[in-house]
């Protein structure tokens, strides 16, 4: 099995990479909860965390998984930095590089930004994507893979069978993109339900079935994750009204009271109460909201592990038991 | 060319000889706590476990500690998935820790298995048991109690297998 040189989308693992990862998120989660707080794996490296959209929680799991594994981390935030003055994304890595960053991290509002970093050869080690524009989130999917199988697939290493429903605004979400292939890809039948001005076009093609009623089938998922609606998008007319969406397609005691037996709410965060999801569900027995932050950081780790061991010469070698 | 060193019986009578060697040592078995180095170190403990049980007639503490979040070559190699750490309720504080693995070649195993238990606790003493001893020592570490010593060339690869991880038990010398 091989491991990706970059995590730029879920389409670097394959099926056995992806369960790899869980594996050794896992295996860390387990000696984590026990004594062991800090690891000394990644000594002497240096992580940088390039963030040029704001996203504390995203960028704190990161820094808070870099630094178990005693890495050392620069947070370097768009905002008040040479970026806002019109510095460019090559002369910001180039920087980056002569600073001896061996990973970098980058949150970007422009779809393909990490991808651009990564091929350029401005940057030696590997790229991260922590979300960019519409495109795609990796590791929050990871981390939302991790919290299923925890909850729902013990040790079972797939998902096979599972029912998951993502409700919401598939259109901008770059974490249901990255979801619908990672969960897809690990066995799950994965199921999108939004209303129809907040699905891409070309969603048909995706390993996912389509729903535009959330009460049509609610009976029948494992898993349902709610996705935040962003304000800026409520202003844009995709829907009619706050009310309206939350009417259709927001979780609500209703709702969970139709659930299937032992069936599990995610959210990626920051929720809404009262859109997406009112207070009543989110703090239920059924969600795991505050699992999927505490995970972030264990499915992290694993991340950075597997991608800062090894140099790039000896990447492309198999991994042996 | 390969070469079998040890057969089926030879291992299990080292094994054997090797829990007499602890349980010695020790006087008996009740502060002892068996950690075994995955993958094999793991079975060589639970065997030495069985020895001493069938010995004294009591089980004693077994565990697993994976080293590879404390290995110094992470950087030299492909990187690798972990494996399970597994320390019995009670830890490792003020236990006789023994740590367990198959070949004994550079130490450098066991340099980061002494790092690792540095994390988990403070024993009241750490010993080694392997199976193999090969030399070509790196670091200024000695076993307490081995199987077999074995002079081999630097070239030369020692494969150990045990079930029921391989098909059968047995040692091999190759190359």
């Amino acid at each position: 099995m091989k491991f990706p040189r970059h995590l730029l989308s879920i389409g670097d693992l394959s099926r056995e990479s992806a369960t790899a990862l869980l594996d050794t998120a896992a295996e860390l989660a387990r000696i984590s909860d026990g004594q062991i707080k800090k690891l000394p794996t990644l000594r002497g490296r240096t992580v940088v965390n390039l963030f040029f959209e704001d996203s504390t929680r995203t960028r704190i799991s990161f820094e808070t998984a870099a630094k178990r594994l005693s890495a050392d981390v620069i947070n370097f935030v768009a905002k008040g930095s040479s970026v806002s003055k019109g510095e460019s994304l090559k002369d910001t890595a180039l920087t980056l590089q002569a600073m001896g960053a061996d990973a970098v991290i980058i949150r970007h509002h422009a779809s393909g930004a990490p991808q651009r970093l990564a091929d350029a050869g401005w940057i030696a080690g590997p790229v991260i994507n922590a979300g960019d524009g519409t495109h795609e989130h990796p590791t929050q999917a990871l981390l939302d893979a991790f919290t299923i199988r925890h909850h729902l697939a013990k040790d079972r290493g797939t998902l096979d069978g599972l029912e998951i429903a993502i409700v919401g605004d598939i259109l901008h979400s770059r974490v249901a993109r990255s979801n619908i292939f990672l969960l897809s890809m690990l066995g799950a039948k994965v199921t999108v339900i939004a209303p129809a001005t907040l699905l891409p076009v070309g969603i048909e093609s995706w390993p996912c079935s389509i729903s535009y009623d959330l009460d049509d089938s609610i009976e029948k998922f494992d898993a349902i994750m709610a996705l935040r609606i962003q304000r800026e998008r409520m202003e844009q007319a995709f829907f009619p009204s706050e009310r309206e969406y939350s009417r259709h397609y927001g979780l609500n005691g209703d709702r969970l009271s139709r659930l299937k037996s032992g069936a599990i709410l995610l959210h990626p965060g920051p929720m809404n109460r009262g859109v997406e999801i009112d207070a009543k569900s989110a703090d239920s027995v059924r969600s795991v909201i505050v699992d999927q932050v505490t995970n972030g950081v264990f499915v992290r780790m694993a991340v950075l592990y597997l991608l800062l061991s090894g140099s790039p010469a000896n990447l492309a070698e198999e991994v042996k038991g | 060319m390969t070469r079998i060193v040890l057969a089926r019986e030879e291992i299990s009578r080292a094994v054997r000889r090797i829990s007499h060697e602890i349980l010695e040592r020790n006087k008996g078995a009740d502060s002892l706590l068996l950690l075994g180095i995955p993958t094999r170190g793991v079975l060589l403990a639970q065997r030495i476990q069985a020895e001493i049980a069938a010995i004294e007639g009591k089980e004693v503490a077994l565990g697993s500690l994976d080293i590879t979040l404390h290995r110094d070559d992470l950087r030299l190699r492909a990187p690798r998935p972990l494996h399970r750490t597994e320390i019995p309720t009670g830890g490792i504080e003020g236990r006789d820790v023994v740590l367990i693995d198959d070949v004994f070649f550079s130490g450098r195993t066991i340099r980061a298995a002494l790092d690792a238990l540095g994390e988990l606790g403070r024993p009241a003493t750490v010993q080694l048991a392997v199976l193999i001893d090969r030399g070509h020592r790196e670091l200024p570490i000695r076993a307490d109690f081995v199987g077999k010593n074995l002079p081999t060339s630097r070239s030369e690869q020692v494969k150990v297998q045990l079930e029921p991880i391989d098909s059968e038990d047995g040692v091999v010398l190759e190359g």
